[in-house]
């Protein structure tokens, strides 16, 4: 193990890459908060606040499906994820940051009464409408914020916990008794992460902080097809930290043969995905119901029409038709490529849902959403590399290292 | 129907197999098969089997059934026999998504089972011969086909001391064939009677 380059050192230019992203992505967030944020029009307003939120809950949502992703492998067992679980690791520790902005967000937006972006916040109006009144023991400022709290405080902490549990894989040789016992902890408190996560991205948390944007409309599909879009998302950044990773000399335990299953998680779940957009669009395309088809027609009639359509095609045929090959999910450059692609294939998903309903009339993407973007994508660089360098790379005395180090597809 | 010579080593371990199979392949013999009592990681590498085509087959079969679906589909229902459902356009996409779906994978699926049973030769009343019963049970067999020129002594030879616990020299049918086992040498049931 020796001949293991065990420990990261951040290069110069992934800093200034990151911190450049971060400051071109302050300018346009300062920019934007001076001409939209705290401008008179409601439209600018909500333009501001619609684009942060989607791009807050995007990002963290992205970064807690890479604990899911340890989580579950851990309770199925699994060991050819050992090699490289550091990189998912470092990218988790994002969820208290992003996770905070979100909540500073969320917070500003119900608190200061942004009536255009929640409307059930709007109590004289959900009086008078029988449907918001039947919802209100759900929708309602205190439940949002303390429910939003308890999320991302619980996605934290017990993520938190699960990586402190992957520190002792570091300090010393264990024996059968000692190793049953690490694994078994492992595995409660991956269960109770992964418990957490359904009672929250599987199903409340979308519902309340994205779909309650159309209050009258809902879909039982919706917190699914969000988990989906994340943990697709997710799965294409760890496949992308894997691979630079491997590119700058580390990660030598780690191969095509874990790429290939990173691979068919991306493929996957690109198609479960799909199952899901298909499944919420064809029940309301087939019930053809107004209050239901409210979502839909200006995502597909109206000027979000052509967002509409190219996210099913970045998302579903690209990802269908080029990650179908064996030799395609082993390829490091065809599997950079479709990562990146996936990952704004999400992004851009995430913003029809957010914006398609804040801003039905004109599209608005532009400068605002690729600024935001460019911020959080800078800040995830710097931290996930601060993250890689505080830890050894390989967890090397974790009872299943070597299953993943003889893994084979 | 051509029968043919082949040399027949047995192993009962295998880890024994794998550096076996390398040295018989360096050595430049022609391994006909290695029946294993179950799959083998990384056996088809150590053979140099080429990668199976199955995968390319199911996709055709697949785009053969969704192109099936649709025109069918569409056809029916725009041109033979357009019906209203529910005030839905004629073309109605959305709504045969399903149907294209499951005839895509059914298509695909039983393509597949199809393709693979002929590239493994098997069949419903095809016989193959066998060329030891233990290879279901606990031994991993190499099959070593043999030309005019291989002397089969020394091979037999070279696989003992390769570690394999049996060896022996069998004339076989080397495909399927259609028929009864009578063609065949009843190896074991010989053996059997002689025990017996």
């Amino acid at each position: 193990m020796a001949s293991i380059r065990t420990q990261f050192e951040i290069p110069g230019k992934m800093k200034t890459w990151s911190l450049g992203l971060i400051g071109v992505g302050l300018v346009a967030l300062i920019f934007g908060l001076v001409t939209k944020g705290f401008s008179s029009d409601e439209h600018e307003q909500v333009h501001f606040w619609g684009t942060l939120m989607y791009n807050t809950i995007f990002w963290t949502l992205v970064c807690n499906a890479s604990m899911f992703f340890i989580c579950v492998t851990t309770l199925a067992m699994g060991g050819w994820q050992q090699s490289f679980r550091r990189i998912p690791e470092a990218i988790s520790t994002l969820v208290p940051i992003f996770g905070s902005i979100t909540f500073a967000v969320l917070l500003y937006v119900v608190l200061s009464d942004k009536h255009h972006i929640y409307h059930w916040l709007d109590t004289e109006a959900v009086a008078k409408d029988p449907i918001l009144t039947g919802k209100s023991g759900f929708l309602n400022a205190k439940f949002f914020i303390l429910w939003t709290t308890l999320t991302i405080g619980f996605w934290s902490f017990l993520g938190w916990r699960m990586r402190q549990l992957s520190n002792e894989a570091d300090q010393a040789p264990m024996d059968a008794e000692t190793g049953a016992k690490f694994i078994f902890r492992n595995t409660v408190r991956a269960a109770l992460f992964t418990v957490w996560f359904a009672l929250t991205v599987g199903s409340t948390v979308p519902w309340l902080w994205m779909m309650s944007i159309d209050a009258h409309w809902y879909s039982t599909m919706y917190s699914w097809y969000t988990f989906a879009s994340s943990f697709v998302s997710g799965m294409s950044l760890i496949a992308l930290w894997l691979i630079y990773m491997k590119n700058k000399g580390y990660m030598e335990l780690t191969n095509q043969e874990h790429l290939h299953d990173v691979g068919k998680f991306m493929f996957a779940f690109s198609i479960f995905w799909t199952y899901l957009w298909f499944s919420q669009y064809m029940l309301i395309w087939y019930a053809n119901i107004p209050e239901e088809t409210v979502y839909f027609k200006h995502r597909v009639q109206g000027p979000y029409k052509g967002i509409f359509f190219l996210n099913l095609i970045i998302n579903f045929l690209c990802p269908l038709l080029i990650l179908m090959k064996r030799a395609a999910k082993r390829n490091y450059t065809l599997v950079t490529f479709m990562a990146v692609l996936i990952i704004f294939g999400h992004w851009i998903d995430f913003y029809q849902m957010v914006m398609g309903s804040l801003s039905k009339e004109h599209v608005t993407l532009g400068w605002l959403d690729f600024g935001i973007l460019a911020f959080f994508v800078g800040m995830m660089i710097f931290f996930v590399g601060r993250a890689l360098a505080s830890k050894p790379l390989i967890p090397k005395y974790h009872p299943f290292l070597k299953e993943s180090v003889i893994h084979q597809v | 129907m051509a029968k043919k010579k082949f040399v027949v080593g047995c192993f009962d371990d295998e880890a024994v197999l794998f550096p076996a199979v390398k040295k018989v392949r360096t050595a430049g013999y022609k391994i006909h098969d290695v029946y294993t009592p179950f799959a083998v990681h990384g056996l088809d590498h150590a053979m140099g089997l080429r990668e199976t085509s199955l995968h390319t087959a199911g996709f055709i079969y697949g785009i053969t059934g969704t192109t099936t679906a649709l025109s069918c589909i569409s056809w029916i229902f725009t041109k033979d026999w357009p019906l209203n459902i529910g005030g839905k356009p004629h073309f109605a996409l959305p709504a045969w998504v399903p149907i294209t779906f499951e005839l895509t994978v059914l298509f695909a699926a039983v393509g597949m089972v199809l393709t693979f049973c002929y590239l493994c030769q098997l069949a419903p009343f095809v016989k193959k011969h066998h060329f030891h019963a233990r290879a279901t049970d606990d031994l991993f067999v190499m099959v070593i086909e043999c030309t005019d020129k291989t002397n089969t002594e020394d091979l037999k030879g070279f696989l003992a001391s390769n570690g394999a616990i049996e060896t022996d020299i069998q004339i076989a049918e080397e495909g399927w064939w259609l028929g009864h086992y009578d063609k065949d040498e009843m190896r074991f049931e010989a053996k059997q009677t002689v025990a017996a």
